[in-house]
């Protein structure tokens, strides 16, 4: 209980804000939006799973967004050129696989910093992209959208397919080698060397899943319209480590969990239309999302502090 | 009568529900060297915080110079003429030695001018009468931890307090820069100040101190002086032990084991550049603990951090169990049956916020889970067998690591290593910074190991440790083994004076 506070804080809130919005808005609990507002979140949870690993590391990607989007594109062209899902999705992971790769690279074995790194290649992967795309959509071949499925099928699919991530992630994390080394890497990572453990390889391995899943989640955002944006990863990246961070993942490494990432995401992302159900005004949108993370930060600060003495 | 400097009585302090002082009364007088020795957990960081301002105390009172203080804070207590040398040297890694000195020093307005000749020269003088030998450009990042103590020591120094106080000052000094030190305290006794002395190291407290204030449990339990007014001792070790521990001490050192058995470890002419080493030979055997001494920066850590395989062997050869082996990774180590005990355990050995079970299972994941996944029982089994077995303080195998005294994190830290079974262990300053209680037992679990037919490779800065554990000792300098002793003919001198000779 005492382990899980944090986690379990968040998700209090969450319930809080649910409840509210059932007392004084229950339009919001109609399926269909409340279905579509959910699934347009699957792509972002793929995401936050990943830079949730990331940050236990004590590492950052915020290349993410750009890698989302060179996925998506590249994925929309090989269906736009007659090929199946399948492959459209071998190619999206292929390169994201790829680009996290070369991250890590960068970070875990030429030991640069990866706020750098990642600056540098979120700003390539973009430009590439804008050289190549001219901004221009991408036309999916029909049968992509939704899976071939109905819409309400391939939701379920998108739904069912983002919890089963979740929670595989969540228990491989926890009970296996590789994730504990996870953590020990984020704590202290030179006394998981001095345990046997490579740091080198656990970043490394990071760097790749994250790519990986960045691809992954441009797959499951390509599903859900008739034509791929080039500018449809912009930004995500701040949406995947606010999730994370309010989620109680820790900046600094070491101490976090997928559960509560996914409390995060869930929280932020029913904040803003509970403001518009709840009749506030558009305008104070944003600026609640960064008073719940700074929230969130300050909570971490305090938490930090505690230990310490 | 003199005015005391500073005069403590009946302070307390609780931290929720953990009462670190329940009463502690002590008294500084110009002149003084005033040792206060007690257990870890004794209370004596909190007293200590408590005079620098760092802690308000909940109740008792404190005088300063002849007049009673309240809401002392850091800056009023330096004021007053009140420095402290803490344990973890607190300076600024990426600035030199001069900047340092100068930013503790110098006031200054946020606009003042910085006078780099003046500073400079300062911290010549200052480094200088210490008699230090530091270049004042140097960043303090590449000093080593002495050196770095020594630069805090320049710094209280240069602040002309009245009352220094200097807490566990020789954990990382060797014997050269002890004598520094001493020195200061000497010339700072004779100059009127009075000094507070923290060690864990009796003879230290022998040599130096005029009285000796003892904490039990957060109380001052007895204050005595070491020596008599015509100078003759009026104190002994043991009473000194037995006053801070409660209880008699029976015999500091286990006895020596039996005869050795097979070499584990053999080494052939190692070098490694990377570490400063050239032309290592020696033999490790089971059953034996071979003590490793030398002065800080003799190259006894590079040593051990070659055959762990973090900076691996340029060349020479390395034979375990008459093998030839070639270790290049911390990893490849770990499966030769090759177990490290890191020196700075705060900030290599134990993973603070994870828990103790954790820590031990982590050198044995591929034995512990075949298959790589976790077993909670197992790793749980784990923890309880090596609380059990080496009397670990915690309160459950679940217990962060951050939670336990320093000697026991040292027994979790040697508890994941034992866990791997190694034929051969590298302790490097395994009871550095431990109290008394928890050493002798670090001791006696060592000898055990050893017993069991484990080759230990022992370093150590703590001299009487060398000599008191070791089967044979060898000496480092300058990065090359100078010369091997018998455990049983060595003596203080001999070994001394083998790590010091002038090459």
């Amino acid at each position: 209980m005492k382990r899980y506070f944090r986690e379990l804080s968040v998700a209090a809130a969450l319930v809080l804000l649910l409840l509210l919005l059932a007392l004084f808005a229950p339009h919001f609990y109609e399926l269909q939006p409340l279905l579509s507002r959910l699934t347009a979140q699957i792509p972002t949870l793929v995401l936050t799973l990943g830079i949730a690993l990331v940050m236990l590391t004590r590492q950052i990607d915020i290349s993410v967004g750009s890698q989302f989007g060179l996925c998506a594109v590249l994925a929309g062209l090989v269906s736009a050129g007659g090929h199946g899902l399948p492959v459209s999705l071998a190619a999206a992971l292929g390169a994201g696989a790829f680009m996290g790769a070369l991250n890590g690279c960068l970070v875990a074995w030429m030991r640069l910093p990866s706020i750098v790194v990642t600056l540098a290649t979120m700003v390539t992967w973009a430009e590439v992209l804008r050289l190549f795309q001219q901004g221009k959509f991408v036309n999916l071949a029909p049968g992509v959208q939704w899976f071939g499925l109905s819409q309400l099928g391939g939701q379920l699919t998108l739904l069912g397919v983002g919890g089963a991530l979740v929670a595989l992630a969540a228990y491989l994390l926890k009970n296996t080698s590789g994730g504990r080394h996870v953590y020990a890497v984020g704590s202290d990572a030179e006394a998981a060397r001095l345990s046997g453990i490579n740091p080198s390889a656990v970043t490394f391995g990071v760097f790749v899943l994250m790519g990986t899943l960045a691809g992954l989640a441009a797959v499951l955002n390509l599903v859900q319209s008739p034509q791929v944006d080039p500018k449809c990863g912009t930004g995500l990246e701040l949406k995947a480590i606010a999730a994370a961070v309010v989620g109680g993942v820790a900046v600094n490494g070491g101490r976090g969990s997928l559960w509560g990432a996914l409390a995060g995401l869930l929280l932020l992302a029913t904040i803003n239309p509970a403001l518009t159900f709840l009749h506030v005004e558009a305008y104070w949108e944003k600026a609640i999302q960064g008073l719940v993370i700074l929230l969130a930060v300050i909570a971490d600060g305090i938490r930090s502090r505690r230990n310490l003495n | 009568m003199r005015q005391p400097l500073l005069r403590l009585s009946q302070i307390t302090k609780s931290f929720g529900a953990v009462r670190a002082l329940k009463g502690v009364s002590f008294e500084l007088h110009p002149g003084e060297v005033h040792a206060l020795l007690g257990e870890n957990g004794a209370g004596k960081s909190t007293l200590i915080k408590v005079i620098t301002g760092a802690h308000q105390p909940d109740g008792g009172t404190l005088e300063i110079g002849g007049t009673t203080v309240s809401n002392l804070t850091p800056t009023r207590a330096r004021k007053l003429g009140i420095a402290c040398i803490y344990q973890q040297p607190a300076l600024f890694p990426d600035l030199s030695v001069s900047e340092n000195i100068g930013l503790r020093l110098e006031g200054g307005a946020f606009f003042a001018k910085v006078h780099w000749k003046q500073r400079r020269k300062n911290a010549d003088a200052l480094l200088a009468r210490i008699g230090a030998a530091l270049d004042p450009e140097t960043p303090v990042r590449s000093l080593s931890m002495p050196e770095q103590q020594l630069v805090e020591i320049a710094c209280a120094l240069g602040s002309g307090a009245k009352t220094v106080i200097m807490d566990e000052p020789t954990a990382s000094l060797t014997q050269v820069e002890q004598e520094l030190l001493f020195g200061v305290v000497r010339d700072l006794r004779a100059s009127g100040a009075g000094v507070v002395y923290i060690s864990h190291r009796l003879e230290e407290i022998f040599a130096l101190a005029d009285r000796v204030t003892v904490l039990r449990d957060g109380q001052s339990i007895s204050t005595r002086a070491v020596r008599s007014e015509l100078g003759a001792m009026e104190l002994t070790e043991e009473e000194l032990i037995s006053l801070m521990v409660g209880r008699e001490v029976a015999s500091i050192y286990p006895h020596r084991g039996g005869s050795p058995g097979e070499t584990v470890l053999e080494l052939e002419n190692v070098c490694c550049a990377a570490g400063g080493i050239a032309n290592i030979s020696l033999a490790v055997r089971a059953g034996e603990i071979l003590g490793l001494a030398g002065l800080v920066g003799a190259g006894r850590t590079e040593l051990a951090r070659v055959l762990f395989g973090i900076t691996p062997a340029d060349s020479g050869t390395i034979r375990l169990l008459g093998r030839n082996v070639q270790v290049r990774s911390p990893q490849q180590a770990v499966s030769l049956g090759i177990g490290y005990v890191p020196e700075d355990r705060r900030r290599h050995g134990v993973i603070l916020p994870m828990p103790i079970a954790e820590n031990m299972s982590m050198a044995v994941h591929p034995k512990l889970f075949p298959g790589k996944w976790l077993r909670f029982e197992a790793e749980r089994a784990l923890g309880l067998r090596f609380i059990e077995e080496l009397g670990i303080k915690a309160y459950g195998p679940e217990a962060p690591g951050g939670s336990l005294s320093g000697g026991n994190q040292q027994k979790v830290s040697l508890a994941r290593w034992l866990a791997t079974e190694p034929r051969l262990l590298i302790l490097d300053d395994p009871t550095q910074g431990v109290d008394v209680g928890a050493k002798s037992e670090i001791h006696r679990i060592i000898r055990d190991l050893a017993a069991k037919g484990l080759a230990v490779l022992m370093i150590s800065s703590d001299l009487p440790e060398v000599l008191g554990m070791s089967d044979r000792i060898a000496v480092m300098r300058g990065g090359r083994l100078v010369e091997t002793f018998e455990g049983s003919t060595a003596t203080a001198q001999r070994v001394m004076s083998a790590a010091l000779r002038p090459s």
